[in-house]
């Protein structure tokens, strides 16, 4: 749910990766942080175990600008992929305004993809969201691995609806910024749809 | 899809006011009202000093997260927190199941007189936010500059 400030000016919009255990979404986070600038974000907050997998969030606030004179400042979230962790991941999706799926590109994490899938899918219908109605991209990450499977089939199992969609390696920013930039961009035509 | 909360100048200075008013009554180091999704929406009191926007994002994931043992144990709402450290206290309130209101403070007050002041607040809160919401609803409050936004306006501001 956007806030929108008219008092000072901002609109607030909150951005939840999603995704498989080990896909990559804290690293998207991690190096969208390292590569802004410092007066374009805030602190990103790791809630994570001591073998740094995300516990419960990452959370990173990051300004991307002014539109019409309007400060828009876009919180990124992510959750924890683990399927045991599937009550954080629910009160996460609280208030979203637009959904990266984050899939994993390598054979053997097929089937967690699907499942991981499946699950964004209903704790939004839970909440009383529709995946197909909201801002929604998705990012094959990995893609530099052996074991990557050929973008067609990736798309065919996990992009049904063909949603923009991106080719990433996110250690290297490779697709990165591309997939933020897809979904804000989403969020921001939404608003005005909704204005 | 998308619900938006919107706040206008009129809600905010009524949301200030209340703000300084509990900041003062309870002697609190700071008051803060953020919205249950994380955003921070006024403040009162030492702010400067604090990373606002990460205590926002955390109090709201720690309301998330009471709120989900809540309903595991089948209670509607745990409606207050409070954690007591060595200098500084944090009490935590859910005011109309929308906003949190979070009150910080150190040995020059008590959580007797925070709770008592908090009580207070709360009510006029509550009054604030029903206004807020239904002219979130109707859009009733101010023209939108949403909808004159353009597809060039959302480029631009992707430009490196």
């Amino acid at each position: 749910m956007s806030f929108i400030n008219y008092s000072s000016r901002e609109i607030n919009c909150k951005i939840v990766y999603y995704g498989p255990g080990l896909c990559g979404k804290t690293t998207n986070l991690q190096y969208i942080y390292n590569k802004t600038n410092p007066e374009a974000k805030g602190k990103m907050i790791s809630l994570a175990t001591e073998t740094e997998r995300t516990l419960f969030f990452d959370f990173l606030p990051l300004s991307l600008g002014e539109i019409r004179g309007f400060k828009t400042r876009f919180h990124l979230y992510t959750v924890p992929g683990q399927v045991f962790y599937d009550a954080s991941r629910k009160l996460i999706l609280k208030g979203v305004d637009g959904v990266v799926y984050v899939g994993d590109s390598q054979m053997e994490r097929m089937e967690a993809n699907i499942e991981s899938l499946d699950n964004l899918s209903s704790n939004l219908q839970e909440q009383g969201y529709d995946l197909a109605k909201l801002p929604y991209v998705v990012q094959y990450n990995k893609r530099d691995l052996p074991n990557a499977i050929p973008m067609a089939e990736l798309e065919e199992a996990l992009n049904p609806t063909k949603v923009p969609s991106f080719e990433a390696v996110a250690p290297k920013g490779i697709g990165v910024f591309d997939t933020l930039k897809a979904v804000a961009k989403l969020v921001l035509t939404e608003l005005r749809k909704g204005s | 899809m998308i619900q938006q909360l919107v706040m206008y100048e009129e809600e905010l200075h009524r949301i200030n006011a209340i703000c300084e008013t509990l900041h003062r009554d309870s002697n609190a180091k700071a008051v803060l009202v953020i919205d249950k999704n994380g955003q921070a929406m006024a403040s009162a009191g030492d702010v400067q000093e604090l990373d606002v926007t990460s205590l926002s994002s955390l109090t709201a994931g720690n309301v998330a997260a009471t709120g989900g043992i809540a309903s595991l144990l089948a209670e509607k709402e745990f409606a207050g927190q409070f954690l007591e450290g060595e200098k500084i206290s944090y009490h935590v309130s859910i005011v109309g199941q929308r906003v949190i209101l979070v009150v910080l403070f150190d040995g020059r007050s008590s959580l007797g007189l925070v709770r008592l002041r908090v009580r207070k607040a709360t009510t006029e809160l509550v009054l604030v936010l029903e206004v807020m919401v239904k002219k979130s609803q109707s859009g009733s409050g101010q023209q939108s500059v949403f909808s004159e936004i353009t597809d060039d306006d959302i480029d631009n501001l992707f430009n490196d």
